[in-house]
């Protein structure tokens, strides 16, 4: 077990979080309402309180490799319930941006997977192309014909678009991508280093 | 058009930001909507060249695409002349808000923005989402008033997911919301009390961990059919397709087969108009709903 020396600021990923969303998870008195409220509790490695206690002790790892951060649907039922007003959705957020910033999102690669995967169809088309999200999904998650029953039901709908729409000002759009930074730091402006 | 005093055209323009899945799996309501503004003589203006809001991967990933890539449809917004932008998507609707509300309470988030999307929003843009819209500029009173075939006996079950939790969002009670329920007792169906309304769909987890998206729904599902539900009225594209398409999955894992129909609150509406069923794009719903609307007597 790590021992803290003096000098060690013991808040230091509580002041980490609080300065990269504005959520103070110090505020938290573990009534566990959160937990108690999760859908998606009962899939989670740690309870959503438990994510915010872990926090509080500058425990920093688990945090970063745990599943609840992804498997968090950002429902807002936590966040909408907490008697403290913590956004807890939002600290969630920041959890996840920086698990991918230092390569510890774990476990639960193929919701990274795509999500980068929607982000690269906004990139390159302005708008997302539902059938080549979810093909390309499939292949990234070496599960090509996941879903493929669905296929020929929403084709006979016609709720599919074959062909992806691209927008007028695709490069603007990949302009934004281009300068975009993982968080927002305040006055400090730059571009990405990308 | 409508016609007698109380339909009378309401010769709005409203900006129209329809979002990617109404342009794909969610058409239908994209079709309902459009016609039941025609009918209503309200101008849809769709924001030029909208792209995508960035949906929840922005916001798990990128911080400032999450905020730049609705920054750009405010700007569109502006461009295109209009005032207020009626989003049909809750996810699109809370993501325009937020960025408008963000942008307006930080000049420095704004000042970034302009500076990455290249041009100065003028924080001018009023969102709405669809069933606001619909509650409150359209009006409960004038959308009973045009009833035409009144939906009488129709047992629906109205289904808010996290709508009115959203960042921003303050159209109703969160915990108890009552808009689609409003409406739908003016289209003459019978709103029912149950325990779900607000459940989480599951969203995108329905692709990445379909074994939780099942769950969720089985969850949904099972509680609408408790109360009797002969169709569960929804507002957001992705909990009608969760909640629609997967139902044979369900009976496969459950082994229960609900048959429960997901309609969108738009196509309810223009059913209780007087409007067609192709022109709604009831077609398009996996889960037929047709059989219990003429079981019904609605169709």
């Amino acid at each position: 077990m790590k021992v803290l020396g003096k000098q060690e600021n013991v808040h230091e990923f509580r002041d980490e979080i609080l300065a990269l969303c504005g959520e103070d998870t110090s505020n938290c008195v573990q009534c566990g309402k959160c937990t108690a409220s999760c859908p998606i509790a009962p899939e989670m490695d740690l309870q959503p309180s438990q994510v915010l206690r872990h926090v509080q002790i500058n425990s920093r790892k688990p945090v970063l490799q745990c599943s609840t951060i992804w498997l968090c649907a950002s429902c807002e039922t936590c966040s909408s319930r907490c008697p403290e007003g913590i956004e807890i959705a939002t600290v969630m957020d920041t959890l996840r941006k920086l698990a991918v910033e230092e390569g510890l999102a774990t476990g639960q690669e193929q919701i990274v997977a795509f999500n980068e995967i929607f982000l690269d169809s906004i990139k390159r088309h302005g708008r997302v192309f539902e059938l080549g999200l979810v093909m390309r999904f499939n292949m990234a998650s070496r599960q090509p014909l996941k879903d493929a029953h669905l296929g020929p039901v929403m084709l006979g709908k016609r709720k599919l678009s074959l062909l992806a729409h691209n927008i007028r000002e695709k490069a603007t759009v990949r302009e934004i991508f281009r300068k975009s930074r993982r968080f927002f730091l305040g006055d400090k402006t730059g571009e990405a280093a990308d | 058009m409508f016609s007698g005093k109380a339909c009378e055209e309401l010769n709005m323009r409203v900006g129209y930001y329809p979002g990617c899945s109404l342009e794909s799996t969610a058409k239908e309501f994209d079709l309902s909507f459009r016609a039941i503004c025609k009918g209503y003589g309200i101008d849809l203006v769709d924001i030029p060249d909208w792209n995508c809001c960035g949906a929840s991967p922005a916001h798990q990933l990128n911080e400032e695409l999450a905020f730049a890539l609705p920054y750009r449809n405010l700007l569109k917004a502006e461009e295109g002349n209009v005032k207020t932008v009626v989003s049909p998507c809750p996810a699109c609707y809370s993501h325009l808000l937020n960025t408008h509300n963000k942008v307006v309470e930080r000049q420095v988030l704004g000042d970034r923005l302009t500076e990455m999307v290249g041009g100065s929003y003028q924080k001018s843009v009023v969102s709405k989402h669809l069933v606001d819209f619909l509650f409150r500029d359209i009006g409960v009173e004038r959308i009973h008033e045009s009833v035409k075939s009144p939906l009488q006996g129709l047992r629906v079950a109205c289904y808010y997911g996290c709508l009115t939790r959203l960042p921003g969002v303050d159209i109703d009670d969160a915990e108890n919301p009552t808009m689609m329920d409003a409406i739908s007792s003016a289209l003459g169906a019978e709103p029912l009390e149950w325990s779900h309304k607000t459940e989480c769909c599951g969203a995108s987890l329905s692709i990445t961990r379909t074994d939780i998206g099942l769950r969720l729904a089985n969850e949904i599902l099972e509680a609408a059919q408790g109360v009797k539900a002969d169709c569960i009225a929804v507002v957001c594209p992705l909990c009608q397709s969760n909640l629609d398409m997967r139902q044979a999955d369900v009976a496969k894992k459950y082994g229960r087969l609900y048959n429960l129909p997901l309609i969108y609150l738009t196509q309810l509406i223009g059913l209780a108009l007087g409007m067609g069923s192709e022109d709604l794009g009831l077609d398009k719903l996996v889960v037929d709903p047709l059989p219990v609307l003429r079981t019904k007597g609605v169709l």
